[in-house]
């Protein structure tokens, strides 16, 4: 369908310098340029890294990216760019590259959420969203459910870790386990040879009177931690492979059974899952499980479209434009702490404007009020 | 020729628009934290100051100051830059910021230049003369440097943020992409094109390898 609109997406709020184009709903090129080894040895994300490979990749994968769609940027309908949450240096490289194409092609300008890009990538893979969709997005920065009446207006956080992501939990137990970084997929990987139910492991946060749709995975690291230790300082061998499938199923269990637990209680019958831990594979069979026990449809999008990547921008993007939303102002900031309830940054409309250039400069009047923001070190 | 030149290496975020002869258009906004913001209205003002006919499609040159500077602001500038350069499909050209200062100062004598480094140090370099630097640029503490640069002039906000190491300091204070433009300008002019440095950013120094307490997670406040 020609008529639908033709959207370049650039994200680069952590790692991985991703470019997708995509006409509508159909995915025409999706290309990452990932630091990811750079940060292993630090064993964990070095924002000062990320934002100078950024730079350097940027442009690059937006060539590589047009050539891989086949299609000249003078066709585009639009350029989208994850605005926020995530590092400011690295979202920042994303957003003045965007602009500058957008401004050098006259192509209006989307700045987008990262979470509602998340959610939205899946009608890449499964078609248009319904609506509403309940979302349950885990990374190793993530750990959110949302429901989204309309991906690009309406995201309302259900509830969100009070604490750790989930995915930096899998990372801590493949570093205590000296498995190495990023941990997710091997210990799925490990988890697999492993027994499940060999430890019981604590599930955070799901006694009957702590808050229904939140998360907490800090404690269950912890208890991991010191069980391995104390397997260690007896001098004894630590079976890795029950340690790791047992601590894989506290934390799918506490995912699933809360997310579940959401879209029946507020009346959803599609739930989707995606970050990058949605990759993990004892996570989708278990949603899977029960969601059909519940009568829910489960959506998760392939693993190379859960992980961050520019083709879930392009896709919000998309949508901004079929919905006819308002594009971004060339004043458009990187913003760190964009809320979830903020899908795109609209611009000002242009009347009564009498100076713009006064002020903190941000083009959206948030005031950073988090409900579910728990904890202080955490997004959402 | 048509040159569109940016920098933001520095405090200053400043564009202008050259056209091998003299400057069209050029503005210059002094704000350290927001370069990302004002860079791409300040490059449209430019444009549509420099009158009829002269749109962003007949620019025929890209020019960026790399550096050095601290790394943030530095990266809008570049990003823009090569962002630029790919759309139009024109070369992007980078000069080192610290030469951008020096061609602005019009010294025929030996000099140096400094900017502000933060964390108490200043990017620097030395020049025979306005046009002729002598040396990579460095990043050292002033109060180091005290007699490396006894008795010479030095310009940029470097030498005024440091009066005890820089005695003699000079305008311009601010970087201007105006000058960077006309020094570009008469390198290509000149066939010099090989004095351009490539379009990547001049950090002189590493990375901290600093993991933030919830890495992968960023933190608002
Ligand atoms: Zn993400």
């Amino acid at each position: 369908m020609a008529d639908e609109p033709l959207v370049l997406g650039i994200e680069t709020s952590c790692d991985e310098t991703g470019v997708g184009i995509v006409r509508g709903t159909t995915l025409l090129a999706d290309t990452v340029a990932s630091s990811v080894d750079e940060h292993a040895r630090f064993g964990g994300v070095v924002p000062e890294i990320a934002s100078r490979a950024h730079l350097e990749a940027m442009v690059p994968t937006i060539e590589r990216a047009l050539k891989e769609a086949g299609v000249s940027a003078r066709d585009l309908d639009g350029i989208a760019v994850t605005s926020g949450p995530g590092l400011a240096g690295a979202l920042l490289v994303g957003v003045s590259a965007a602009k500058a194409y957008a401004y050098a092609l006259g192509k209006p300008l989307y700045g987008v959420n990262h979470l509602a890009s998340h959610i939205c990538v899946d009608q890449l893979e499964h078609g248009p969203l319904p609506e509403p969709t309940m979302a349950l997005l885990v990374s190793g920065g993530h750990s959110s459910l949302l429901l989204a009446p309309d991906i690009t207006s309406d995201v309302r956080p259900m509830g969100a870790t009070i604490d750790d992501a989930a995915g930096e939990a899998f990372d801590k137990i493949a570093r205590v386990l000296h498995l190495g970084f990023p941990g997710g997929p091997v210990i799925d990987r490990l988890a697999k040879e492993g027994d499940p139910a060999a430890i019981a492991f604590p599930r955070g946060l799901t006694g009957p009177r702590d808050a229904p749709y939140d998360f907490s995975f800090s404690g269950l690291k912890t208890s991991v931690a010191r069980w391995i230790e104390a397997k260690r300082n007896a001098g004894e061998e630590v079976p890795v492979r029950d340690v790791a499938a047992s601590f894989q199923e506290a934390v799918v269990d506490v995912l699933t059974r809360k997310a579940v637990r959401a879209c029946k209680d507020q009346g959803v019958d599609h739930l989707m899952i995606g970050g990058g831990v949605a990759a993990n594979s004892r996570l989708r069979a278990l949603a899977a499980e029960r969601c059909e026990r519940a009568g829910i449809r489960l959506r998760v999008p392939r693993p190379g479209l859960c992980t961050d990547n520019g083709a879930m921008v392009a896709a919000l993007g998309a949508e901004m434009v079929a919905r006819n939303r308002p594009a971004s102002d060339w004043d458009l900031s990187a913003d760190s702490s964009l809320p979830v309830t903020e899908p795109h940054v609209p611009g000002r409309t242009h009347v009564n404007e009498p100076d713009r250039d006064h002020g903190h400069g941000h083009g959206h009047g948030h005031d950073h009020d988090h409900v579910h923001e728990l904890a202080k070190d955490n997004l959402y | 020729m048509l040159l569109l030149a940016v920098d933001t290496a520095t405090p200053a975020v400043t564009v202008a628009l050259h056209d091998g002869s003299s400057v069209l258009a050029a503005e210059s906004q002094v704000d350290a934290r927001r370069h990302g913001e004002l860079l791409l209205p300040a490059v449209d003002r430019v444009l549509s100051e420099a009158g009829v006919g002269v749109g962003l499609g007949a620019v025929t040159d890209v020019v960026v100051g790399v550096g050095p500077g601290p790394y943030t602001g530095l990266r809008v500038g570049l990003a823009t830059a090569l962002a630029f350069g790919s759309a139009l499909g024109v070369p992007v050209h980078g000069l080192c910021t610290l030469d951008g200062l020096a061609y602005a100062s019009g010294l025929e004598e030996p000099f140096v230049v400094a900017t502000d480094a933060r964390r108490k140090e200043v990017y620097w370099a030395r020049y025979a003369d306005a046009r002729t630097r002598v040396g990579e640029p460095a990043v050292d503490r002033p109060a180091d440097l005290t007699e490396r640069v006894a008795g010479l002039p030095a310009v940029g906000a470097g030498a005024f943020l440091y009066p005890a190491a820089f005695r003699d300091a000079r305008a311009p204070e601010h970087q201007s992409a105006a000058a960077l433009a006309g020094l570009a300008a008469e390198l290509l002019a000149a066939g010099r094109t090989d004095e351009f440095l490539p379009p990547l950013p001049l950090y002189l120094r590493r990375p901290d390898a600093e993991v933030p307490k919830n890495y992968k997670v960023v933190t608002p406040k």
